[in-house]
């Protein structure tokens, strides 16, 4: 027997108490554990994706658009532009970087995208099994493609229109893969990379092969989608956008202004749902205090002969903390294990949906600041029922009864 | 072994109670008597330092109780003294093994299952020790309250009205376990009572006047 024992002792002498109790506080904790792992990992992910990406260049429309479709290819792109503004902004002083991205088509959900090496080069991704493409035609899979897939190198398949690939085939133009790709845990990892002129063929491909000037005609058309470019100095932040926007048929976004807009949007859920588990947190101190407060009056005697015993009234007031902390021990440790369990199910949930990947594997810091917290208020909540414990006059108690 | 002088305590600035002096020697076997509202509870509590008195001085087992201070007191009560109340107050949701327990544990004596077999079997509960105090008997229980006020071998050993809600043989078979438990321990026993048929059993009596 020890405090921790007899404390629980007395929690399951009254399970209905003890089970509301547990079921607030680990209600509230586990919201609070899903907000911080999916919020938490979605910021991770975001920024990750868009690490040394300083300005996204596309066709006009949202610039929000234009960022989710260019940077995380979780919407669909505003237009295309035309292939010159590439090389205009490779002349670009002000550019250090550009990384021209042709999208339109997909593959079983996930999305073919035609850039140059150094759009791999960018995340630091290095092909796991085969090589990169080198001609048209070649395609590169990202390490997540390959594995809900099961293709691997010299598989051989056809994109389809449309940026999910549920639109009409291509099936005059199949692409070969000759790589798979590390896993890097950025975007990469769900596209399947090929070259722009890839993207160009499989779409000239449509209209067959006819005479040599309509190809010709075809190919001065030629346009890719977004250009990801990065800055040669801190002056291009304050010229570049302003100088692109200006042009009429360009728009330029930028991912930090676009991502801070879609948190704050975003946060305001957050922050509703971060309100109602501190509600429900303050409910389960509540019930604490009310179950260890009324069970006084029960427990009196037993407190008494605790002390006739020789017991201390510190070990009283210890008894009363110890099922305080005991209790939200017990809360937070559901909590934590509801809260991951959810983040696991919304993360298969949405990695069936080809959308970020979530996973409830992963700790966060800041779930110890809650464990923390929690256990203060179960600490909290015992304070004025361990006091009261603590002033017990036995002598009175006994000859009462 | 109980040397009380001078003894006097108030509540709300009427007494309650009122011992010029007594005096108890090791082992001997003692029975207060008197009317309800005597202070015979008030006399037990006093000696086994639950209630510090207004005036007098008061020692039990050598030790002057004035000189002991919070936790010294309860520390030295739960070395000293096994208590059986009137109302038993068996802690209800814990077996009969862990009220036990709960004596070694608050006295902060060894925790002895063994011993707790032993002083169960010598009271002929044995068999109850997984039982919780709502199943058993009012006999059993007293058994129970017994063995658990002797469990930690108190050098003293006070019972407060044990046979206020028996029937005659059944308050003739707690004395004499109270008897046998102090005699087995060594222990001097103080036990209050207001009950007649008590009192043939004990040779030293305090009388308590109301």
């Amino acid at each position: 027997m020890n405090l921790a024992s007899l404390s629980a002792s007395y929690l399951r002498a009254r399970p209905l108490n003890t089970a509301l109790s547990l079921l607030l506080l680990s209600l509230g904790v586990a919201t609070i554990v899903l907000l911080v792992l999916v919020v938490g990992q979605l910021e991770e992910r975001m920024s990750r994706d868009a690490r040394g990406i300083d300005l996204v260049v596309g066709a006009k429309g949202s610039p929000m658009q234009l960022i989710l479709a260019g940077i995380y290819h979780a919407d669909a792109p505003t237009g295309n532009i035309p292939l010159a503004a590439v090389q205009a902004f490779r002349k670009n002083r002000l550019v250090r970087k550009v990384i021209p991205l042709a999208l339109g088509d997909g593959w079983k959900g996930f999305r073919i995208v035609g850039a140059g090496h150094e759009y791999l080069e960018h995340y630091g991704a290095k092909p796991a099994a085969g090589r990169l493409w080198d001609k048209p035609m070649e395609v590169v899979l990202g390490a997540e493609v390959a594995a809900r897939t099961g293709v691997g190198v010299g598989a051989r398949f056809a994109g389809a229109h449309g940026i999910t690939g549920q639109g009409e085939e291509h099936g005059a133009a199949p692409y070969d893969v000759v790589g798979v790709l590390g896993r890097t845990g950025s975007v990469l990892d769900r596209l399947v990379l090929t070259s722009v002129e890839s993207v160009w063929r499989v779409h000239e491909e449509e209209h067959g092969p006819e005479d040599e000037a309509d190809r010709k005609a075809l190919e001065e058309d030629r346009e890719v989608t977004v250009l990801l470019l990065q800055y040669a100095s801190p002056l291009a932040a304050a010229m570049l956008p302003r100088q692109i926007n200006s042009q009429s048929e360009l728009q330029a976004a930028s991912p930090a202004y676009e991502t801070a807009r879609l948190f704050r949007i975003v946060g305001v859920g957050v922050e509703a749902m971060r309100a109602f588990a501190i509600v429900l947190i303050v409910a389960a101190a509540l019930s604490v205090f009310i179950a260890l407060y009324t069970a006084l009056e029960e427990r009196r005697y037993d407190l008494a002969v605790m002390r006739t015993l020789g017991a201390a009234p510190g070990r009283l007031f210890g008894l009363l903390i110890m099922e305080g902390v005991v209790l939200a021990a017990l809360g937070t440790l559901i909590g934590l294990a509801l809260g991951h369990a959810l983040a696991s199910t919304l993360g298969a949930w949405l990695e069936s949906q080809q959308q970020y990947p979530v996973t409830g594997l992963a700790w966060r810091a800041e779930e110890l600041w809650l464990a923390a917290v929690a256990l203060g208020v179960g600490l909290i909540a015992a304070l004025l029922p361990a006091w009261r414990a603590y002033r017990t006059d036995v002598s009175r108690t006994l000859a009462r009864g | 072994m109980i040397c009380v002088r001078g003894l006097a305590h108030r509540y709300a600035s009427t007494d309650v109670l009122r011992l010029p002096e007594w005096r108890v020697a090791q082992g001997e076997r003692w029975l207060v008597l008197g009317p309800s509202g005597c202070g015979k509870t008030t006399l037990l509590h006093v000696i086994a330092g639950l209630v510090r008195p207004t005036e007098g001085e008061v020692s039990v087992s050598a030790t002057d109780l004035r000189k002991l201070h919070g936790a010294q007191l309860d520390r030295w009560r739960g070395a000293t003294v096994g208590i059986v109340l009137q109302a038993l107050h068996l802690v209800r949701h814990l077996t009969v093994r862990d009220n036990l327990r709960l004596a070694q544990y608050m006295a902060r004596a060894p925790q002895d299952d063994a011993r707790i077999a032993d002083v169960l079997a010598a009271l002929g509960v044995a068999d109850k020790a997984s039982r919780r105090p709502p199943d058993l008997s009012e006999g059993e229980r007293q058994r129970v309250a017994i063995a658990r006020a002797v469990v930690n071998r108190p050098k003293l050993l006070l019972a407060d009205e044990p046979t206020a809600n028996l029937d005659d043989a059944a308050a003739a078979g707690a004395v004499d376990l109270l008897v046998g438990q102090a005699e087995r321990h060594g222990a001097t026993l103080v036990v209050a009572t207001h009950d007649a048929r008590v009192k043939q059993k004990f040779e030293r009596r305090l009388e308590l006047s109301a």
